[in-house]
Order: C-alpha cells, then sequence, then structure tokens
C-alpha cells in the first residue's frame, strides 16, 4: 500500500471523525496545523539537525494574523502572509545558523527563539504581554460565515494545506536537494567534494520549515483565536520535534500521524488526569523511542508490509 | 559620565552583587552539565529539573527541620541534604534506567530521551510540591547583611548572597579541578572523556565512571537548587529558565570546558542582572545576545576546541 493512498485514508478519516464528534474537529484542525509545521522539522531531521527553536517561527505566524487581522480580515490573505514573514525570519536567522550544527545548531535555534518569546512576553505595550492578543473574525473570500461554517472551512483549509505542503515535502525528499539533505547527515565533508554547498542545501530546507512554521501558526491563531507568547517557548518547539519522533522521523504522513496522536493523547489525558499530562506524554514519548524508534509510522508500515 | 555614575552607582552595585550571586547559582548548574556531556556526550535537558527538585527538597527539609524546632543552623544542613538525597536517588536510576539504553543513539533521540525525562519530572514535582509558592529563607535570613562600600554610597547585602554563593561555587570549581587533575577517579573521568574506547581498552570500567559523573552532575545540579531556594520563591517553571540558561552558558564556554564555564557563567550573570536595573525587558534576552555574539566569532565557544572535519 502506498504512503499516498494511506493518506487519503487517513484524511477521509479525519473528516469522518470530525462529522461524528463535534469538537473533534477542533482538536484535529490544531494537529493539521501541527503537522504542517513538523513537516518542516522532518526536513531538518534529514540533515540529522535538531532545532529547539523552531516554535518561533509557529509563534510568528500566529501573531502575524493577530496583528493584521484587524485591517486585513481575509482568511486567505492572511495565511501567505504569515508565511511570508515567517519565511523572512527563517532567511535571517537560517543564514546565521546553518554554519552550526548539532548540538550548536540545536542551541542556537533555542537562544534565538527565547530572544523572540521574551520580546512577545515583555513588550507589553504592542504585544499585551502574557495575556496574549484575541484574534479578530476573518473573513473567507470576503464572506463571514457562521460560527459552524467558519469552523469547517478552517478544517478544509488546514486538511487542504497539509495535503499540499505533504505532497511538496515528499517530493522535495526525493529530489536531489533533498537527498543531499541526508548527505549533511552521513559526511558532510563528501557532500562539499561534489561541488555541492552544504550551507545552501540546509538554508533552503530552513527557510521552507520556517515557511511551513509560519503556516502552522496561522492556523493555530485562527482556529483557537487567541495567541500567546507560549507559542513560541522553547517546550513548544521541544513539542514539534516530539511529534516528528512520535509520528516517526522518515515520511511526511508520519507528521501528521504523529500530530493527531499527540493532540488525542494530550486531550484525553488532560481531561483525565489534569495534573499529569505531561507526565503521560513524556512516558508515551520514552515508549516510542525505546521501543518503536520507526515511530507510528514504522509501526504501521511494518504491519501492512507484513500483511502484503 | 561621572554624572552617571553619581546617579546610578547604587544601582549598579546592587547590579554588580546580584549578578555575582546569580553567577555562581548558575556556575553550579553549567558545570554539572558541562560534566555529563563531555563524559556521557548527552545534553541533559532535564538537568535544569534536577535543580528545581533540589530546590523544592531543600525548602521542604528546611521546613521539616524547622517544625521539629531544630536550631537555625540546621538550615543550611537541610541544603546539603537535599542536594545528596537528590543526587544519590535520582542520578543512579535516571542513568540505569533510561540513559544507559541510548548510550551511542543519534543525538536527536538521545536529546528527545531527556525531553521526556523534562517532562515527566515537571509534573513529578507539581504533584509533590503543588503550584503554589514555596518559601523557606531562613538560611539567608539567619546570616544577616552586610553593609558593601561603593563609591560614595553603601550597600547593605545579605551575606548569604555575597559570600556563601560564590563560595560554594568558587569551592566546586577548585574541588572539581583538583578532583579530574590530581585524583584516580577523576582522571579516569577526563580519559573517558577524551576518548571512551581508548580508555575502556586500558581497563576502565567507563560504565561505572558514567554513572558516577551522572550522579556528580545530578548532585550539583540539585545543589545549585538548594543553595538558591533561600534566595527566592520556588515556582513550577523554574526548572525550564534554568536548563535554558545552562545551555547558553555551556555553549558559549565551548562543551566540555570547566574554567570556561566559570567565566562565562560570570559574563550572563553580571549580563543579566545589569539588564535587571536598567533595562528589565531585556533581562532574559542578555544571555542569549551574548552567547549570539561568543558564537558569531568563535563557533566552537570561547574556549571550545574546534573539530577536525572528517572525511
Amino acid at each position: 500500500m502506498s504512503q499516498g493512498l494511506i493518506a487519503l485514508i487517513g484524511a477521509a478519516g479525519l473528516i469522518a471523525a470530525s462529522i461524528a464528534i463535534p469538537w473533534l474537529k477542533f482538536v484535529l484542525t490544531i494537529a493539521l496545523a501541527k503537522g504542517i509545521a513538523v513537516l518542516g522539522i522532518l526536513l531538518l531531521l534529514r540533515a540529522g539537525q535538531v532545532s529547539f527553536g523552531h516554535a518561533m517561527f509557529l509563534a510568528t505566524g500566529a501573531y502575524t494574523v493577530a496583528f493584521l487581522a484587524p485591517t486585513i480580515p481575509e482568511a486567505l490573505l492572511l495565511i501567505p502572509l504569515a508565511a511570508l514573514i515567517a519565511g523572512a525570519l527563517g532567511l535571517v536567522v537560517g543564514l546565521f545558523v546553518v554554519r552550526y550544527r548539532d548540538i550548536f545548531f540545536g542551541m542556537l535555534n533555542l537562544a534565538i527563539s527565547m530572544v523572540l518569546y521574551s520580546l512577545l512576553e515583555k513588550l507589553y505595550d504592542i504585544t499585551k504581554g502574557t495575556d496574549g492578543i484575541r484574534v479578530a473574525r476573518t473573513t473567507f473570500l470576503g464572506m463571514e460565515p457562521a460560527r459552524e461554517t467558519q469552523e469547517w472551512l478552517m478544517f478544509g483549509i488546514a486538511l487542504a494545506l497539509a495535503a499540499g505542503f505533504g505532497l511538496l515535502v515528499a517530493a522535495y525528499l526525493q529530489s536531489p536537494m533533498g537527498r543531499a539533505l541526508a548527505g549533511i547527515k552521513t559526511r558532510e565533508t563528501r557532500l562539499e567534494f561534489l561541488g555541492v554547498s552544504a550551507r545552501r542545501v540546509l538554508l533552503f530546507a530552513y527557510v521552507a520549515s520556517a515557511v511551513m512554521g509560519g503556516i502552522g501558526g496561522a492556523l493555530v491563531a485562527m482556529t483557537t483565536r487567541h495567541v500567546t507568547p507560549l507559542l513560541g517557548y522553547w517546550t513548544s518547539s521541544g513539542e514539534l520535534v516530539f511529534i516528528a519522533i512520535l509520528g516517526g522521523a522518515g515520511s511526511a504522513v508520519g507528521a501528521f500521524l504523529g500530530a493527531v496522536a499527540f493532540e488525542l493523547v494530550r486531550v484525553y489525558a488532560a481531561a483525565s488526569v489534569a495534573d499529569a499530562w505531561q507526565m503521560i506524554l513524556g512516558g508515551v514519548l520514552l515508549l516510542v523511542i525505546l521501543f518503536a524508534p520507526g515511530g507510528l509510522w514504522g509501526i504501521l508500515s511494518s504491519r501492512l508490509k507484513a500483511r502484503a | 559620565m561621572a554624572e552617571w555614575f553619581h546617579d546610578n552607582g547604587l544601582l549598579l552595585g546592587l547590579a554588580l552583587l546580584d549578578g555575582l550571586a546569580y553567577a555562581a547559582l548558575v556556575f553550579m548548574v553549567a558545570v554539572g552539565l558541562n560534566l555529563v556531556f563531555g563524559v556521557l556526550r548527552i545534553v541533559n535537558v532535564a538537568h535544569g529539573s534536577l535543580f528545581a527538585i533540589g530546590a523544592y527538597a531543600a525548602a521542604s527539609i528546611g521546613l521539616f527541620f524547622v517544625s521539629l524546632g531544630l536550631p537555625p543552623i540546621a538550615g543550611y544542613f537541610a541544603l546539603i541534604a537535599a542536594a545528596a538525597i537528590v543526587g544519590a536517588l535520582l542520578g543512579p536510576v535516571i542513568e540505569k534506567v533510561l540513559l544507559r539504553r541510548i548510550y551511542g543513539h543519534e543525538d536527536v533521540l538521545q536529546l528527545l530521551v531527556t525531553f521526556a525525562l523534562f517532562m515527566i519530572l515537571e509534573d513529578v514535582q507539581k504533584l509533590i510540591w503543588g503550584v503554589q509558592p514555596v518559601s523557606q529563607d531562613l538560611p539567608m535570613k539567619q546570616l544577616g547583611t552586610i553593609d558593601v562600600p561603593f563609591g560614595d554610597d553603601v550597600i547593605p547585602f545579605t551575606i548569604y548572597q555575597l559570600f556563601v554563593l560564590p563560595g560554594v561555587a568558587v569551592a566546586t570549581l577548585l574541588g572539581l579541578a583538583l578532583f579530574l587533575r590530581r585524583t584516580l577517579a577523576g582522571r579516569m573521568i577526563v580519559a573517558v572523556t577524551a576518548d571512551k574506547e581508548a580508555a575502556t581498552a586500558m581497563g576502565i570500567d567507563s560504565a561505572r565512571i558514567m554513572l558516577l559523573t551522572f550522579t556528580a552532575g545530578a548532585a550539583l545540579a540539585a545543589l545549585g537548587g538548594a543553595l538558591a531556594s533561600p534566595t527566592t520563591s520556588l515556582v513550577p517553571g523554574i526548572g525550564a529558565q534554568t536548563i535554558v540558561l545552562s545551555f547558553a552558558v555551556v555553549a558559549t564556554a565551548g562543551l566540555g570546558q570547566i574554567e570556561g564555564a566559570a567565566l562565562t557563567s560570570l559574563m550572563m550573570g553580571l549580563g543579566r542582572s545589569i539588564a535587571v536595573y536598567f533595562a528589565p525587558e531585556f533581562e532574559v534576552v542578555v544571555p542569549y545576545l551574548i552567547m549570539v555574539a561568543v558564537l558569531l566569532v568563535r563557533p566552537q565557544g570561547l574556549f571550545g576546541v574546534p573539530e577536525t572535519r572528517r572525511v
């Protein structure tokens, strides 16, 4: 069974679940939004680099929507704008961080994201600090649909973007540029002997990941209608990496599988054991790493292969 | 300039004293992180949780001693006991149950295992001590304050923060340097840090060395937390704050550099507290700005050694 077919079945499952249990629609929209951001983490993981600061792009996308929504309420404009601004930030930060590898790469991303986080938190006059900003209502193609329709629209947009970026990332990873990413992980020097600039390869992936982070953040902002600096805290960045590993770092479908599983575990754990949901998530992560290194996607694909 | 000093001398003096005390605490955490990384090659995200648990444990033990009616001097014993208990209990458990399984795995997975541990410990701490602020400042109050002359001004400052914190930090630095260079166990740690395979081939039990190092690192983090506990009230989230700052210190100093970590802690502690007094919005940002500035010029950190590129 191909990845594409599984993705289709998964999408159909998400739609069915949203129809059957209305409140799940919200959770699944968030999961899809985070999944798009996780696709970006996946690109960097392919190069063996882990960013502990990618929530900064998510926060950038979310705050872009929050700031611009009063003047430009059109959702179909806000999302590209969020992508553009997150991408621009990604280019600036990327030019600096792609010179570093491994621990330094991870820590620099962390440091820069903490700078953004504390600016969001401290510049109260602009960002309302930890209270966060309420996101104004958005329109869709100039129309202002009723609440229920709007929720469905957000879900649909998230699903469409998820599918689009999933395909793009899958194609990218198969392309020479994507293959070169894997080269950075195994032996960078050899890549350079071939005349390929490792920095440029990584920079492209970094900016792409920033754009996807921005889009994920924009979707989160428009769905939850409220943004806080916490979106950009380092634990949120850790969550994104968590989801990537949970789903399985090998495939685009894994990112969404991981995101849906993560959000569902979080919702149910938070509802049943409010004080210990982090502990449960941490436990799940440990179990996955120790006993299922391929993640959920690894488990699923090996099952399917065994049956075929 | 002279006028500025005249107007802000008191603030500057306070900032420097505060910075010194803060740097001492940061160093205690960063040095353990650095030591553990050197030997285990794992960046322990949960290191900050050990700091937090050490702090809470110290406050609890201190309050317990007070309720027993023990003399105030027992408060200092509580600090040390907390560090020893947390280090001796959690250190070996974490190393044996968790970390031992992932040595030599991909960096990303190692980082995530400790991140998962961080999430778990964060909730454990909330379950035990709740989310209300906990405070036990007897060890600091007990010593009283001293008047520090600064230019024309006199600054009353707590003896605890002025002497005890930096004192313990300097003792740790010297003790660690002596231990690593002069004792057999210390030199074995250095050997494993430099080349694990070669050290094992020479008959060093590297598994034991790793266990020992991790336990020592955990105890240092807990001691840092215990020492910090009288100076502040404890709330959830101090672990997360501490660990990102220690990361910044370790990356700026260069991995595996102990003296470097001391100097960098001082730099960042002073930088941060000057920001606290003169530009509070940038308090959190300053250490990272220092880090980014340093890494721009020296990618391997201030004291780090550049790695040779493998072909």
